[in-house]
């Protein structure tokens, strides 16, 4: 079955979202995402939207419901790089997103979610507290 | 039926004359167009009418016969829309052609007063609708015109400019409504996409009235550069308009606003980590230079 690819990167989880969500797709998405990050116990979750040209009011439930349970089990969510036209269909149908947090690139989201880690506040690679 | 093609076959040359004479008389602004190309227009448009009422009869304009007359007096005030003649003048045109076809009328018919009455009502009825015809066009064009011309201020009114790396501006001149907040909408948001930025500061001082339908406009585009991850802030908050958003209970409190476009940009400045400081070497100005020497 189709899926798409949920990456860890570190402490985050990646998700690049390249083809046109349909339902199934996104629920399927919801629960990889939840399960990844018990799993892996990742801090953050960044959604990377650029590609997608179409939403409908059930996928924009669907990011905000993916950072509502994140954000239970611990891990902050940027959704990045919405479309203009994305943005304008969201705002139309009345779905602001509250609570989720959002970049205009990966970098910049990236950026967000280490300023969000508490002890990497610098953000890129050089500095590991841990290690 | 065919009196009035006769009549008007018959007496063209005196016809077109007196109608030139009529026209002199009661348009405003005769200057506007010269004499060759009225008398060219009123030679035409003479002929099509004979054409048009030998072939289909005075009563029914719509029918195929006329369409050569019809496209005519739609280009004639087609033309004269555009060369900026009043939708009174261009009426005349048509309507002072009435008392030239009366009197021809009347000097070919004298011997029967059936068939004058006849062919004066007959000549009556086709140029009251040729010049409604003539109005219909005016109308059409000025209101083409007008509806261009919005096109072209809804362009032109919603500029993006670029402050510095990141920050964009974005001055809104005249009222919000509903087909301008889209325009806006989609311009800022292209322009956050096109340039990267993380800020932008929509400017309200050239906004006349904020009322509750404006304010929903601005969250809504507010709204949408923070999904696509941008930070706006509303600045240029007349003193009366804060009055006015208070009074209405609009809720602007997630928003960042300020009352000068200067302070919204230092904001963004200091929020995205920049600091403008004076330069310690920078160069004395003249005049505190002359305050100096004088203190020597």
């Amino acid at each position: 079955m189709e899926r798409i690819p949920v990456l860890r990167m570190g402490s985050l989880l990646l998700i690049t979202i390249q083809v046109d969500m349909h339902d199934k797709l996104a629920l399927q998405l919801q629960d990889d995402v939840t399960e990844r990050i018990s799993e892996w116990g990742s801090t953050g979750v960044l959604i990377d939207i650029s590609s997608l040209e179409i939403v409908d009011s059930f996928i924009g439930r669907m990011l905000a419901n993916i950072a509502g349970m994140s954000r239970v089990l611990g891990a902050d969510t940027v959704v990045v790089g919405m479309q203009p036209a994305v943005a304008i269909t969201l705002v139309e149908l009345g779905m602001s997103l509250p609570g989720v947090r959002t970049a205009l690139s990966v970098e910049a989201g990236m950026e967000l979610l280490f300023g969000a880690i508490p002890g990497r506040q610098s953000g890129w690679g050089d500095e590991h507290p841990e290690a | 039926m065919n009196d009035v093609a006769e009549i008007i076959t018959q007496n063209e040359g005196q016809i077109r004359s007196e109608w030139i004479t009529d026209m002199a008389n009661s348009v405003q602004r005769a200057d506007l167009i010269s004499k060759t190309e009225l008398e060219e227009q009123c030679r035409g448009l003479l002929s099509v009418l004979v054409d048009g009422v030998r072939s289909s009869g005075p009563d029914d304009l719509t029918t195929s016969g006329w369409n050569t007359t019809r496209d005519l007096l739609q280009e004639i005030s087609a033309s004269r829309a555009r060369q900026g003649f009043s939708s009174a003048d261009v009426a005349t045109f048509v309507l002072s052609l009435k008392r030239p076809l009366f009197s021809a009328a009347r000097r070919e018919l004298t011997n029967s007063q059936d068939k004058l009455l006849d062919a004066i009502w007959t000549i009556t009825q086709l140029l009251d609708r040729l010049a409604l015809i003539t109005t219909e066009t005016f109308m059409a064009v000025r209101e083409e015109l007008i509806s261009r011309q919005q096109q072209e201020l809804l362009e032109l009114s919603t500029p993006v400019v670029k402050l510095w790396e990141g920050i964009l501006a974005l001055p809104i001149i005249g009222t919000l409504d509903s087909a301008r907040t889209q325009v806006v909408m989609e311009n800022l948001l292209q322009a956050v996409v096109a340039t990267n930025s993380k800020f932008a500061i929509i400017d309200i001082t050239g906004v006349p009235t904020v009322d509750t339908l404006v304010a929903q406009h601005l969250l809504k585009t507010i709204t949408a550069a923070r999904l696509m991850g941008a930070e706006c802030i509303i600045s240029g908050v007349r003193p009366q308009i804060a009055q006015t958003i208070v009074h209405l209970g609009i809720n602007l409190e997630d928003v960042v606003t300020k009352a000068k476009l200067s302070d919204a940009f230092a904001l963004a400045l200091q929020r995205s980590g920049r600091k403008v400081v004076r330069e310690a070497s920078a160069p004395v100005s003249p005049i505190s230079s002359l305050f100096a020497k004088r203190e020597e």
